[in-house]
């Protein structure tokens, strides 16, 4: 029998396919579905730190406009003051998976800064997570903040919140670092037991008639799954963290070479929101079909197996494609 | 177990009891009232039970008279049922009113008594409305205090159970209603003591149910209905006596002892007082005052005034008495004598006390100030010889001598009790931080404590006043506080000092608070003159604090509630310092906490940065400003804007005399350009280099002061130098004429509505528009110049202008302008495109809401005239009534029309025929025609003017009515879909030529937001804190059904052109025309400035599809329906989640949510559906079959 068991921040999971952040995951009644269909932890959507703060202010902002004004209207809205909102909602919806799920629940927490926010940490650990990613999104504009002071700035984040919580702490991080390695070694340091290569962002685009912005994102396709793939390749074994790919793993050969590249899972998304649930399930088959015929006795043993520690040719991963082409030659005897 | 000291105001106390003691409760919003309803639902949302465990169902009706009648209906089938209401709502409770009490049904209503609209509506407090309904049989029982209106909720429920006669318990609007005052609560375990089950068990054995037949309701004739009608007598002569019983019950478990007539005072009083409601409290304090000063005099509180109790009257008047003055809250025009005084006079014979001199007097009417002074004058009125009979007291009435002189001075105001007055802009939270304020006094010390507060009469950029009173000793005093008795003033906007003479509240010593942008080491040369020698010459201690800073600091944006909250416990030492700042704390963890914690901590980081930047100011001991307050208009403003609206600007409208005031409510036109405001921090910049001349700035603007002109060159001869212009790109008016956008600087809001909607954008930065937003202040003098230039440039002539295309429909200048409307109002740019179209020959009949709120507000109003004179005739009837009342203006058009015709053809020989015929044949379809009519007219005029026949004095009279004229009837969605909406249909069936416009908001706007047949699916609103569960009512569809009325359904903001195109079809249209617009209101919770894109996504997602219908395509052999929008191609949630009405269902209960919102979608795609179907219908000619317009 082939064994599709992989182990991911401490986790037993009962196979490497792991249902990152999607609308399919936000409901107790999908998520069981998803479950179900055979996907071995999920990944909530994300509790945004501005989120948190904007939906706050904005609900403040209409209760009271106009409010206490005008003698024919005290307000203009009722005030029922009973408001789920963020993090209640999020936290409420935490303990609500985990009781309808039996696989693990990551939290995920969104934000780039210190401060009193970063208690959300622990309170969705008490919400019964099993463990938290934390997404580092952050867009710096300001030409005079240097890449060491945004290093530092979440290699700070990260410790605060793996201070604050029990449950072990996954990173996830954007490609846009000037030395990864140095950057997730730090990060790891600091106390990550995970790395989740990488994060994808909205891009803007612009609209030509209209003159104006447009926002949109677009789901992920297998070509992304390269970057995360390489990188993955080159950081294991130099780091003692669990990786986690995620952006273009779609299919089962992505998630094999998810696996190969040293990754303990595969994260997926935007072909469960395409397919929806029961694409797992196929991949799954697929999956175990494909280790069958070319008698791989678990998934574990091919964790890695090509690694740039752990093939032939590890300069492969350092260079750009058409120098791979131009130096394709060896020194005959 | 409850607690049992609470701060609460009238509405909350009242409506708290008659809560718990109710089982239906059928409500309908009107202020002052709308707030008991607004609890009452809350409550029950909430799941609140009543005192029996059961949660009251409540019932929002279409109408005060729904209301009454579901209120019968509860009644007559055994529950204990209550309604709220006040004024007009009331006197559409009559009909029922008389039934109810003659069916001798135990029933509560609570009224928050208010003035009737006469010669103008008035929404503040008097009780001219319970006095209209005490001949119905109800007992009317009046409390004049807040802990009154909680107790006496009570009293009605136990009396009315005990009785079978139904109770009015009534309180004076605002004054009771609004003010915030410190009470014993009654807990539930006192009223279970109270309230006697046998009885209500009683009451349901009465109802009707199948199990017991009765009849109920019979039609009687002359032969019994008399004596039927005498039978309930013993019930009401029992009655004084059970409510007696009643008030002693409440007095055993409360301690709390009530009389039906509350007599206070010398015991051997020779001069006495009679009153009811608040007033009594006053008078109570004035006796109280006067008799320690040895005055032999007092003041009887009649609590019950229907059943008048002769015998309690008489035995609680004491023997000692000589003279009695009646002050009635109330005005009966014709009558001997207002109501109580004609009662008391009554009673006095009839009880064998008739020696007593008795004299009656009006008081309060309108909220209209009842001060100590005032009962002073009232009582030494009687010490006259020949006291003066049918009195006024509280005005100056010069026109027939009945006012009453009061020594302004006179004041009984405690010294241990704090008084502090605060002027706050709405916007900036100072009311809501003082409510909070005089809570944590009133519940976290021994204080005694008031709130009471004043708003003034815009919706926009309004000033706030606060009047805040504790000690130790109980305050019995609901009146304003008066000049020089503050110990503490503040002043939350610098520019108020400007404008208003608020100093004259402080008494000497007190503490002078300013929120000032300026430093203490700088402020004081920037004050005006007279705010430095009252801060001299009355030795205040003045603090500044830049609250603006510290707000912004924290985040707080513009509102700095909870900093001058913090600086005022700061200095004021109401509370010591430490604990203040933690009272506040807990107060915005209570206030707030839900709102999540963001709001918390930015509160806390303002409490936190307050104090560091609070500083006194060193006052110098010399005057050293040069400028003076400014005066509130100028002086080239007619004599009446000068001398009575300017008057009122001031908050001096109290001063003016009886004969400075119209007889019958008719005011002048074109005066709301007088008041200058300057309430925006920003204001629209033109950039001539990049404008297109479009208009789209121009129609959008809800205030009317952004326009346009093209005009001929040569009156740029004598421009400012900073006036823009451009050669016009007008293809009618090209060369020779120049072009210019111009804003009225000193008018604007800020709202950016006119930015938003420029379609250009700089292809070099395409942030930036043809209109861009700049600070207002450094362009104020220059643009107030170039307005005052471009105003006197003259508009073209009207008949030059074709105006079916935006650009030419706004070179027509708007005679609706600079409304009071909130900024970014989305009903008024409807209101104003109708003045610039018709407004030089319409008739309005406006309903009763926003519209006529900031349509005839005083005291300046936007309606105006154009260079002719000519401009909207505009008058508001009733709410309920709208249409039938424009109705009627239309009928005595067609009717003057006929009789004019009539004459003419009598008058034929003389007046010539090829004359008479052009006058009665005149096409009149555009501006040309109707003013070659006009011409006509006045040369009738001329031709019968010396003419002594009869006929041709009558043709003079009614010539006008020859000329065109265009009958608006305007309201909002609360008239047009509910309280109006039976007469709206009538109207529209009658077949006659008016035009409708419904400026639909989706819920009762002006009186705080309360749902409507409006209001959609998913929303909340106030009386659906649960987000409503029923469709939309669709109005337009239900017009369409009778086939001969225009129907338009239109978005400015979505197309603007089809706004237009509905507005010229309707009016051209010669039959019934209804225009239902959408309108974004505040109501709604998102950014008015981005209510055009947010119109746009109403419509791509189906809620708003727009169409045409017009009757005469269907006579063409063409489907009279014309869909303008596109199916909806974005979900109804992309569109409804802008907003937080439908958001914060999300956050309160979002399974509800989800599955409403499902719904919604559903409604959304049916109503497309249904109407293509109706689109597609064959009217011969093969036309239909899906038609969409392309407007």
């Amino acid at each position: 029998m082939t064994d599709l068991s992989t182990t991911y921040l401490g986790l037993n999971l009962r196979n490497p396919l792991v249902a990152s952040a999607s609308p399919l995951s936000q409901k107790a009644d999908r998520a069981k579905k998803l479950e179900e269909a055979g996907i071995s932890a999920i990944v909530m959507y994300s509790l945004f730190e501005e989120q948190i703060i904007h939906e706050s202010l904005e609900l403040d902002h209409y209760l009271n406009r106009g409010s206490n004004s005008f003698a024919e209207a005290v307000s203009y809205l009722p005030d029922g003051g009973m408001y789920g909102i963020s993090p209640e909602k999020y936290l409420n919806h935490v303990a609500g998976l985990k009781k309808a799920l039996t696989i693990p629940v990551i939290g995920s927490l969104n934000g780039v800064s210190k401060g009193g926010w970063t208690d959300y940490a622990r309170r969705i650990e008490d919400a019964g997570a099993d463990a938290l990613e934390l997404n580092m999104y952050y867009i710096p504009t300001d030409i005079n903040i240097t890449s060491s002071d945004i290093e530092d700035m979440q290699v700070d984040l990260v410790a605060e919140v793996k201070s604050a919580i029990k449950i072990p702490l996954a990173v996830k991080i954007s490609p846009f670092v000037t030395s990864i390695p140095n950057f997730t070694k730090r990060l790891v340091e600091a106390g990550a037991d995970g790395l989740v290569l990488f994060n994808r962002f909205y891009q803007p685009d612009f609209d030509l008639n209209e003159l104006e912005i447009l926002h949109s994102l677009d789901l992920s396709t297998s070509s992304e799954l390269r970057l995360p793939l390489r990188w993955i390749s080159i950081l294991h074994g130099k780091l003692d963290v669990d990786f986690a790919l995620t952006s273009g793993a779609h299919t089962y050969t992505d998630a094999l070479k998810a696996m190969m590249a040293g990754a303990k899972v595969a994260m997926m998304a935007s072909n469960l929101l395409q397919f929806g649930e029961g694409t797992i399930a196929s991949i799954l088959i697929l999956l175990e079909a494909w280790m069958k015929e070319r008698e791989y006795e678990s998934i574990r043993q091919m964790q890695g197996s090509m690694s740039q520690k752990s093939v032939r040719e590890p300069e492969a991963f350092e260079r750009a494609n058409y120098m791979k082409v131009l130096n394709n030659y060896r020194s005959l005897p | 177990m409850d607690k049992p000291i609470i701060m609460v105001d009238g509405n909350e106390a009242t409506a708290s009891v008659a809560h718990r003691l109710s089982e239906v409760i059928a409500i309908y919003p009107i202020t002052p009232s709308s707030a008991m309803g607004e609890f009452a639902d809350e409550w029950s949302a909430k799941g609140k039970p009543n005192l029996w465990g059961t949660i009251p169902l409540v019932i929002e009706m279409q109408s005060e008279g729904g209301a009454a009648g579901t209120v019968h209906g509860a009644l007559q089938t055994g529950a204990l049922t209550t309604t709220f209401t006040a004024s007009q709502g009331l006197l559409l409770m009559i009909p029922n009113m008389y039934k109810i009490a003659g069916e001798l049904t135990s029933a509560v209503f609570h009224v928050a008594a208010r003035s009737i609209a006469a010669q103008g509506l008035s929404i503040f407090g008097d009780h001219q409305d319970v006095m209209a309904v005490r001949q119905t049989g109800w007992a009317l029982l009046a409390s004049g205090s807040v802990q009154e209106a909680h107790d006496f909720a009570a009293i009605a429920q136990m009396s009315t159970l005990k009785t079978r006669v139904p109770f009015l318990h009534f309180f004076d609007g605002f004054r009771t209603s609004h003010e915030v005052a410190k009470i014993f609560h009654l807990a539930d375990d006192e009223l279970r003591l109270l309230l006697d089950g046998e009885l209500i068990r009683a009451h349901r054995a009465r109802a009707l149910t199948p199990e017991r037949p009765v009849l109920r309701g019979t039609a009687q004739n002359p032969d019994v209905y008399f004596q039927a009608r005498e039978t309930v007598n013993p019930f009401y002569a029992a009655t004084p006596a059970s409510v007696q019983e009643m008030m002693d019950r409440f007095a055993q478990v409360t301690g709390r002892q009530y009389h039906l007539f509350d007599y206070v005072g010398h015991p051997e009083a020779e001069r006495v007082v009679i009153l009811m409601g608040s007033g009594g409290e006053t008078a109570e304090a004035a006796v109280n005052h006067l008799v320690g000063k040895g005055e032999k005099v007092g003041v009887l509180r009649a609590r019950l005034y229907r059943p008048f109790s002769m015998e309690h009257f008489i035995e609680a008047l004491p023997q000692s008495v000589q003279r009695i003055a009646v002050l009635d809250r109330t005005k009966e025009p014709g009558a001997l004598g207002e109501p109580l005084y004609l009662d008391i006079v009554n009673a006095l014979v009839e009880g064998r006390r008739s020696k007593v001199k008795v004299i009656g007097g009006r008081y309060g009417l309108s909220s209209k100030e009842f001060t100590p002074a005032m009962v002073k004058a009232t009582l030494d009125e009687l010490t006259q010889a020949e006291p003066k009979n049918h009195f006024t007291v509280g005005i100056h009435d010069d026109v027939s001598n009945t006012s009453l002189e009061y020594d302004k001075n006179f004041s009984i105001e405690d010294e241990q009790t704090i008084r502090c007055v605060f002027f706050g802009l709405g916007s900036d939270g100072t009311v809501g931080a003082n409510k909070n304020s005089i809570k944590i006094i009133g519940e976290e010390t021994a204080n005694y404590a008031q709130g009471y507060f004043v708003y003034d009469s815009k919706k926009s950029g309004q000033m706030t006043t606060s009047h805040l009173r504790f000690g130790p000793k109980p305050i019995q005093a609901p009146y304003l506080i008066e000049a020089n008795q503050a110990n503490f003033v503040a002043c939350h906007q610098f520019n108020f000092l400007e404008r208003f003479d608020m100093l004259k509240y402080a008494k000497e010593g007190a503490v002078f608070l300013l929120n000032s942008l300026f430093g203490a080491d700088e402020v004081w040369d920037h004050l005006p003159s007279e705010a430095q020698k009252d801060i001299i010459a009355k030795k205040l201690k003045f603090h500044v604090i830049n609250g603006y800073g510290v707000a912004e600091k924290a985040g707080m944006g513009q509102r700095v509630n909870t900093i001058m909250q913090t600086a005022f416990f700061a200095i004021s030492g109401a509370l010591p310092r430490e604990q203040a700042i933690a009272e506040i704390k807990r107060a915005i963890e209570k206030t707030y906490g839900k709102r999540g914690e963001a709001v918390v901590k930015k509160n806390y980081e303002a409490v936190d940065r307050t104090l560091e930047n609070l500083h006194e100011v060193k006052v110098p001991a010399a005057i050293t400003s040069e400028a003076a307050r400014r005066s509130p208009v100028p002086n080239e403003a007619p004599e009446f804007v000068r001398n009575v609206l300017g008057r009122m600007i001031q908050f001096e409208g109290d001063d003016i005399p009886v004969s400075a005031l119209p007889i019958d409510g008719t005011y002048p036109l074109a005066t709301s350009q007088w008041e200058k405001r300057n309430i925006a921090l920003e204001i629209p910049v033109w950039d001539e280099k990049l404008c297109i001349q479009c208009g789209k700035c121009v129609i959008v603007c809800p205030h009317a002061v952004i326009r346009h002109k093209v005009y001929s060159e040569v009156a740029l001869a004598k421009a400012p130098e900073t006036f823009k212009h451009m050669p016009s790109k007008f293809r009618e008016f090209s060369a020779g004429y120049a072009y210019t956008v111009q804003v009225a600087p000193e008018d604007c809001t800020g709202c950016t509505l006119c930015v938003e909607a420029c379609p250009v954008k700089d292809k070099t930065q395409v942030g930036r528009r043809a209109i861009n937003m700049e600070s207002q202040p450094p362009l104020r003098e220059a643009e107030a110049v170039n307005w005052d230039f471009f105003m006197k440039i003259p508009d073209l002539d009207r008949k030059l202008i074709n105006p079916s295309t935006i650009k030419n429909s706004q070179l027509l200048r708007p005679l609706f302008e600079f409304s009071g409307a909130c900024a970014g109002c989305g009903e008024t740019p409807y209101v104003k495109l109708v003045s610039q179209l018709f407004g030089d020959r319409a008739v309005i009949a406006n309903a009763t809401g926003c519209s006529s709120i900031y349509g005839g507000n005083l005291p300046t109003t936007p309606w105006s005239v154009d260079a002719n004179g000519r401009g909207p005739a505009w008058s508001n009837s009733l709410f309920e009534d709208n249409a039938e009342f424009g109705l009627g203006m239309r009928l005595t058009l067609d009717k003057q029309n006929e009789y004019a015709r009539e004459i003419l053809r009598a008058l034929e020989g003389e007046l010539g025929k090829e004359f008479v015929e052009a006058l009665l044949n005149a096409n009149q379809d555009d501006d040309q025609g109707i003013e070659a009519q006009r011409e006509r007219v006045t040369e009738l005029k001329n031709k019968l003017s010396a003419s002594n026949d009869s006929q041709a004095k009558e043709l003079i009279s009614v010539a006008d009515a020859l000329v065109k004229k265009s009958v608006w009837i305007i309201g909002g969605d609360g008239w047009a879909y509910d309280i109006g909406y039976g007469g709206l249909d009538h109207v529209m069936a009658s077949g006659r030529n008016v035009n409708i416009l419904v400026l639909d908001t989706e819920v009762y706007s002006n009186t705080g937001g309360q749902a409507s047949k409006a209001t959609p699916r998913a929303a909340v609103a106030k009386f659906a804190m649960g987000g409503k569960n029923m469709p939309k009512k669709d109005l337009g569809l239900l017009a369409m059904s009778y086939g001969y009325v225009y129907v338009a359904k239109i978005a400015m903001g979505a197309n603007d052109q089809q706004t237009l195109k509905a507005f010229l079809e309707a009016e051209a249209y010669d039959g019934p025309s209804i225009i239902i617009a959408y309108s974004p209101c505040i109501a709604h919770g998102y950014d008015m400035a981005r209510s055009l894109d947010q119109t746009k996504l109403a419509v791509q997602s189906g809620h708003w599809s727009l169409y045409r219908y017009d009757p005469r395509l269907a006579g063409q052999g063409e489907n009279p329906l014309v869909i303008e929008s596109k199916e909806p191609s974005v979900p109804f949630s992309q569109y409804a989640y802008n907003e937080t009405r439908y958001k914060m269902l999300t956050q309160m209960d979002e399974e509800r949510a989800e599955e409403l919102m499902r719904d919604a979608q559903k409604d959304a795609k049916s109503r497309w559906a249904l109407y293509q179907q109706m689109a597609a219908m064959y009217f011969g000619n093969g036309a239909g079959a899906g038609k969409q317009g392309n407007t």
